[in-house]
């Protein structure tokens, strides 16, 4: 037992923050995959479509029932074997491909919901002035349903955020990669992986009250 | 012009709709009565096929259609040359009073966005809305709400605007000014038909009342005669029973 090394605290804080951009890179482009392709599931789910729904759903089945870690091992290391054209992929694109594919699983349910909690008459109202099922779902439906969706999806982001510290099992040196490379070096685990993990916190937090004023902006169409 | 031949309408071994027959010229002023879970809201669905009909013929301006061989472009079209105005408004609860009445222009005719807001803002000065024009629903009273939706349906510039008991799910206190914006679209010779259960309205306003019961027309006429000298009984105890509910409105 020491006492915490607050000056070696300190110093670490601009060495880790320069990993800063790579996590939040990282998380920003999955998230960004993960919406487009949640919406797209999403919209097949509803809409019933033959043959995709089924593939939708056998898809949110295997992403959802298998852990992260297991999928990112099966992109970086397992794929690459399989399929030949998939042997220069790096550890940074088969992270943002695993949390793509992961978190779109989650995501497509949410947005799921939060289509069908769409009151009928709103669809009704849509297809009486000749709106296609289309224009529908993108004008009326999925705008509505964006508010209702965003406290569970900004949830969802958080999750991802901190889910990229795996990405350093895939040998990426980002915030949790650089942090262990730290750590090794100077024995000060303990210090370290409270820099990181308050870093992360701080992150978290930061978003959290970005995620409030999302909220109450989404919600200005419904004060009474 | 409009005009249903034989629609049918069945929800499972229930025949809601039994064989309608019905037209109205341009200009016509048609409000349908009739006890309650008789088919007149499925009627009204049926035009543009928010409910989709069993069998028989549509025809909406220069559009007909086959009801069984309707393809999807028959059932926007329809649904073109048609407006809605919905018992519970479902006006579209993110988008501003505008942007409701503007979303036709801009969806379907392909307005911009400029244009569509422009003509939006002389409705919204037809039906004495103007200040609310950045208002949402959620800040709107039941009264404004419908007039928004009435609003919504005469920017379609609709062959015929179908009213689905518009005054029904409105407090007392807002039933007038609906009421009267609805008159002044039949003084302008708007095509339409109203369901509703407003029988001074429909004594004022309508060029022929139609008299439904179990799914079928039982009789109808201008109001003058319907309401003074119904033909069939089932007529009779209908006016009978809603009259003296109404009494103080009747003279």
């Amino acid at each position: 037992m020491h006492a915490l090394n607050l000056d070696y605290m300190a110093g670490l804080v601009p060495v880790l923050l320069d990993y800063l951009p790579l996590t939040l890179g990282m998380a920003a482009a999955g998230m960004v995959c993960a919406l487009m392709l949640s919406c797209l599931l999403a919209v097949i789910r509803v809409s019933r479509l033959p043959g995709l729904d089924q593939a939708a759903q056998l898809f949110i089945s295997f992403f959802r029932g298998t852990p992260l870690l297991v999928q990112l091992f099966l992109f970086y290391y397992g794929l690459p074997q399989f399929l030949s054209f998939l042997v220069s992929i790096n550890g940074v694109t088969a992270t943002i491909m695993g949390l793509t594919l992961h978190f779109s699983a989650y995501m497509a349910e949410s947005i799921r919901a939060a289509i069908t909690g769409i009151d009928r008459s709103q669809t009704e109202a849509a297809q009486s002035i000749g709106m296609t099922h289309a224009q529908t779902m993108r004008r009326i439906i999925l705008p509505q349903a964006t508010r209702v969706a965003t406290p569970t999806l900004m949830n969802y982001f958080i999750d991802m955020i901190k889910s990229t510290s795996l990405a350093f099992t895939l040998g990426v040196t980002e915030l949790m990669g650089a942090t262990q490379k730290e750590a090794a070096s100077s024995f000060l685990y303990f210090e370290a992986f409270l820099v990181v993990a308050l870093i992360y916190w701080v992150i978290v937090e930061a978003l959290s009250w970005c995620q409030r004023r999302l909220e109450k902006r989404l919600n200005r169409a419904y004060q009474r | 012009m409009i005009a249903l031949k034989n629609i049918t309408k069945r929800f499972g071994a229930h025949t809601v709709l039994d064989g309608i027959d019905l037209s109205l010229e341009r200009g016509e002023i048609i409000v349908v009565i009739g006890p309650s879970g008789t088919g007149k809201s499925t009627l009204l669905r049926c035009i543009n096929f928010l409910e989709r009909p069993d069998a028989g013929q549509l025809t909406v301006g220069d559009l007909t259609v086959d009801v069984p061989a309707a393809r999807s472009e028959d059932i926007l079209g329809l649904r073109r040359r048609t407006a809605f105005v919905f018992q519970n408004y479902a006006l579209f609860a993110h988008k501003t009073a505008l942007e409701n009445i503007a979303e036709r222009m801009i969806v379907v005719e392909g307005l911009s966005k400029a244009e569509a807001h422009a003509r939006a803002r002389k409705i919204l000065e037809r039906i004495g809305l103007a200040d609310k024009a950045d208002a949402y629903p959620a800040a709107l009273s039941g009264g404004q709400q419908q007039r928004i939706g009435i609003g919504r349906a005469m920017a379609a510039n609709a062959e015929v605007i179908l009213f689905d008991e518009p005054t029904s799910a409105l407090d007392p206190e807002w039933v007038e000014e609906v009421l009267a914006l609805m008159k002044q679209l039949a003084a302008e010779q708007q095509t339409m038909i109203v369901v509703t259960h407003e029988m001074q309205f429909a004594r004022e306003v309508a060029d022929r009342v139609v008299f439904m019961d179990g799914g079928r027309i039982v009789e109808q006429a201008p109001p003058s005669e319907l309401f003074t000298n119904p033909r069939d009984e089932r007529t009779r105890s209908f006016l009978r029973k809603v009259l003296a509910d109404n009494a103080p409105s009747v003279t």
